[in-house]
């Protein structure tokens, strides 16, 4: 902790000292402050990154005149605000988005939480859904034997549905 | 439980018997969630953001957590109230100054807050005294998922939680560390270190966030980036960086003590000779002495229980906090000379330093 680092590259005192955890390994790196400069650890730019690539690919005009359905939102507003309107837009402005998230973040799929709970739920509802869609089908088609079948299982997922509760 | 009776209680970082922590002074995670199916709240129509407002707010009161909380709307806040909710942390500036439909729920020891149409519905934060990253991160997943159990969050198996901003997309996850760094501001080494901590992915910010300056040498340190990696994995790095600024911190208060620790006592004893004399102190002036205060009981020069005190001034100090101890509102002028008189009273009884201790100054 008393001998002063010297630089990993040209033996000078070391005032730059980085540390980088790749893969569950801890590099260090001492530097003086010439060799740090020449090789770019320096380099202020790392966080503003994000907002870079933000505003420039909106400037890009590549969203035409693309809008989210479900609350009216377009690519201009996003200029604007520098937010989404709702998250249907993450599927309506995917063209614009994804080339912007690879640069943002350290991947581009979600791996960490996910809110199983209410995934579940999602799913009892959708399948809830179908069946009732099926039930009508079947009822119109005078197929009584599934039509029983449905109403069953409809009655089955309700009472999951219950256990559950959801707004 | 009522926003004075919250304001008189002393918050979680300023209890006596939690600063044990040299250098982190506290930790803090927040989670992004937005409701499936509702527009984020900066595009929201005023009637909509009220009907998220309130399912937001029934979840979020009827957790445990909660119990004998404060939930409260920011249009019911004082200016003054909302200050000193800021100073503590709970709330941030950006919902301090929104209007119509937001509000805050805050849990009865001051250590979960949730922010609700801020940025996104749900702005869920837990708060830690001292490096407590894993304690803070299973608390707040209990609550994230208590939550979930009666709101049906935005969420897509690609993006993860799905967020007003894309920069918060994944796990919507920030998770901060606030550290005390005297000695490398004191030796120009901050630079340095903030360039670094980027490169490795995490921000640099001042003691209030974005846009607020170091006052005090008190550094935030957050994980910039969200989706990609699982919350263990940005905690685990995020927990390298802050062990790696540790040491340098404590490396550069050994190489000041060796180099020249003259001038370095000289500014400790000061800054305590201002405390205990001064007549008008800016809140940054009193920061910083404080600071160089704080600085001294790591180095053994004061009491290590007197910690605590500048813990708790660091916070007492700031203008919100001190207006309401006055019961007034003053101008920054007349708060200068009362924030003096202030730490007058406080330092007039503490212990004089030892400047022979410091030998043994360990961390």
């Amino acid at each position: 902790m008393s001998n002063p680092l010297k630089c990993d590259l040209c033996s000078k005192p070391a005032t730059v000292h980085l540390t980088q955890i790749l893969d569950n390994k801890v590099h260090k790196v001492d530097l003086c402050e010439e060799c740090a400069q020449e090789k770019g650890v320096t380099d202020p730019s790392g966080f503003s990154l994000a907002d870079l690539l933000l505003k420039a690919s909106l400037n890009s005009d590549a969203s035409g005149g693309v809008r989210c359905e479900q609350c009216g939102f377009m690519p201009s507003d996003f200029k604007k605000q520098g937010r989404f309107g709702c998250p249907a837009c993450y599927d309506a402005f995917k063209g614009i988005l994804d080339p912007m998230l690879e640069g943002m973040h350290k991947g581009t799929v979600h791996s960490g939480k996910v809110p199983q709970r209410a995934l579940e739920r999602k799913s009892l509802y959708d399948k809830l859904t179908r069946l009732e869609v099926d039930l009508t089908e079947a009822i119109k088609a005078e197929r009584y034997e599934e039509a029983a079948r449905c109403r069953d299982e409809i009655n089955q997922v309700r009472q999951a549905v219950e256990q559950k509760p959801a707004r | 439980m009522t926003i004075g009776s919250l304001i008189d209680t002393p918050s979680e970082l300023t209890d006596s018997t939690s600063s044990k922590s040299a250098i982190v002074l506290m930790t803090r995670i927040r989670l992004a969630r937005n409701l499936a199916g509702q527009p984020f709240p900066g595009w929201a129509k005023p009637a909509q953001r009220d009907k998220i407002l309130e399912a937001c707010r029934a979840a979020v009161t009827s957790t445990s957590a909660m119990k004998r909380g404060l939930a409260v709307g920011v249009s019911d806040l004082g200016e003054l109230e909302k200050r000193i909710l800021v100073e503590r942390h709970l709330i941030s500036r950006e919902l301090s100054g929104s209007k119509q439909g937001s509000g805050v729920v805050i849990s009865k020891d001051q250590a979960f807050s949730v922010m609700i149409n801020e940025e996104d519905h749900l702005r869920i934060q837990m708060l830690r005294a001292g490096f407590q990253l894993k304690k803070a991160w299973a608390a707040i997943n209990e609550m994230d998922s208590a939550l979930e159990g009666s709101l049906d969050f935005a969420f897509s198996p690609v993006l993860g939680y799905l967020t007003a901003c894309p920069t918060n997309l994944g796990t919507g996850m920030r998770a901060s560390a606030m550290m005390h760094l005297p000695a490398l501001v004191i030796s120009n080494q901050m630079e340095k270190v903030v360039r670094a901590v980027n490169q490795l992915g995490m921000v640099v910010r001042g003691l209030f966030g974005e846009g607020s300056d170091a006052s005090g040498s008190i550094f935030q340190i957050s994980n910039q980036t969200t989706l990609g990696e699982s919350e263990e994995e940005i905690l685990k790095r995020l927990s390298g960086v802050l062990q790696s600024i540790i040491e340098h911190e404590l490396n550069a208060r050994a190489r000041l003590l060796e180099a020249d620790s003259g001038k370095l006592f000289d500014k400790i004893g000061r800054a305590y000779g201002i405390l205990q004399n001064g007549h008008v102190l800016s809140s940054n002036e009193a920061m910083n002495l404080l600071s160089l205060i704080r600085l001294g009981v790591d180095l053994g020069v004061f009491p290590d229980a007197k910690r605590s005190i500048t813990d708790r001034l660091f916070i007492e100090a700031q203008p919100g906090h001190l207006q309401h101890a006055q019961k007034g509102e003053f101008e920054a002028g007349q708060r200068d000379l009362l924030r003096a008189e202030r730490l007058r009273s406080e330092f007039a009884n503490f212990s004089r330093p030892d400047f022979t201790l410091s030998a043994n100054g360990q961390n």
